[in-house]
């Protein structure tokens, strides 16, 4: 049993904020993606016909019923069995944006659901055609009835983007791995990435909690 | 898609199942365990035993499990905690779910009305006994379906422990996937199995809360 000593991580803070700065990054490419993505997913269960309806149903069964983990390495390796050779940046972001897409999808189709039919029946008689009707009157509703359990999303995304370290992104994760590697003190670089994903938390809980009050506000 | 490969395959996958299925099944007991705990220690009286409840849930959810597992398996030995891989596994999983648990047990006991608590302790129950005959079978009924939410996470959140190198599912289909170089095939084997796992406990919450929901 080796003494900690916390002073071994001064000389790497560049590389681990590098790190911070691409979980950064990953978090909102993907959350941005998730978000449009699960928007998209949930119109299609609801009103596209059902040769696109029901692929678009088994594949959110498929990517709930299953890890994360696992659906990085399909689309990482995956992609690039089909000729799409995409860096392992862009496997992450489409591989962490599609499985929150799901859990987005799945909240926003019952959002959608419980916006009063009078407002679209409004909409309707007023001129608005289907589309507009869906894109300017029910999802803004939706979306701002759910803003709560998809702000849940996001937290959770953070922290999961943490799972991209194992296709080879230099995210936070790789960055206290690549310093283990030079510095053999596993501890003390995973508690200190640990603390910076706590504090990268506290943020963006923060952060959702002044959006949510906006939303509240404008109602 | 090669089906004879699936076919060669999945005798290995089904063993790895099995793996996933017993680390999963001792998490949730120590998941449960703890989160039990937490939970009963952020509704006592007494603010230092609050306190530790409040640390233990804060740390656990806000940082990635991952990373938790990392510390234990990796970061142990230099604190003089050796574990192997699949302990490390069953412990890292199950505090780190017991965090959530206990939000959920938590959630479930102070959704109970309040008045149950007033009318147990006007004709003359104790706080320990209006907890355990008042609130806690009411409780238990609400927390079915939480727990069994949290359940599902934890079957997913398994595939984690590859990462530390024990054997399981996940491990298994990466491990095929580069000998193989047919993710499609091998992610299909193992999202099959994982389905089945996954959908079975839904099933049996699903049965669960019918049963005992409050009608």
């Amino acid at each position: 049993m080796q003494g900690l000593d916390f002073s071994v991580v001064t000389p790497y803070l560049g590389l681990l904020w590098m790190g911070v700065w691409w979980t950064i990054v990953l978090t909102v490419t993907s959350s941005i993606l998730s978000f449009f993505s699960g928007i998209l997913f949930a119109v299609a269960v609801l009103y596209a016909p059902a040769v696109i309806a029901y692929p678009v149903r088994f594949f959110m069964w498929l990517f709930m019923g299953t890890p994360l983990l696992l659906q990085l390495f399909l689309i990482y390796f995956g992609l690039v069995q089909i000729g799409i050779d995409i860096p392992a940046l862009g496997a992450g972001i489409i591989g962490l944006g599609l499985h929150f897409a799901v859990y987005n999808a799945d909240i926003l189709r019952a959002g959608i659901t419980a916006v009063d039919p009078g407002q679209s029946e409004g909409a309707r008689s007023i001129g608005f055609g289907r589309w507009q009707t869906l894109r300017y009157v029910v999802i803004p509703q939706a979306v701002r009835n759910t803003a709560p359990p998809i702000g849940n999303n996001m937290i959770a995304l953070l922290k999961e983007s943490s799972l991209v370290s194992v296709i080879g992104i230099a995210e936070l994760v790789h960055a206290a791995q690549l310093a283990i590697s030079e510095t053999f003190r596993p501890f003390e670089f995973y508690i200190t990435a640990a603390a910076l994903y706590y504090i990268l938390n506290l943020v963006l809980e923060a952060g959702l909690r002044q959006v949510e009050k906006k939303v509240e506000v404008s109602r | 898609m090669d089906f004879s490969l699936m076919v060669r395959v999945f005798p290995f996958f089904l063993e790895a199942a099995l793996v996933t299925v017993q680390i999963s099944a001792l998490a949730l007991v120590l998941g449960l365990a703890a989160g039990s705990l937490a939970a009963a220690a952020k509704l006592s009286r007494s603010r230092i035993i609050r306190t530790i409840g409040t640390v233990y849930v804060s740390i656990f959810r806000g940082t990635p499990c991952l990373i938790q597992l990392f510390i234990l398996y990796f970061g142990g030995p230099q604190i003089g905690i050796h574990l192997d891989a699949f302990a490390a596994g069953v412990i890292g999983l199950g505090l780190n779910i017991g965090a959530y648990m206990a939000e959920s047990i938590r959630g479930a006991i102070l959704s109970v009305d309040k008045g149950q608590t007033e009318a147990a302790r006007t004709i003359g129950f104790g706080r320990a006994q209006t907890m355990r005959k008042v609130v806690l079978p009411q409780a238990a009924r609400l927390m079915i379906r939480p727990l069994g939410v949290n359940t599902v996470a934890l079957v997913k959140g398994s595939a984690l422990v590859s990462t530390i190198s024990v054997v399981e599912l996940t491990y298994t289909a990466q491990r095929f996937i580069g000998s193989t170089y047919k993710p499609f095939e091998i992610f299909g084997v193992a999202a099959l199995l994982y389905m089945i796992i996954v959908y079975a406990v839904a099933r049996v919450v699903d049965l669960l809360d019918r049963r005992y929901a409050l009608s």
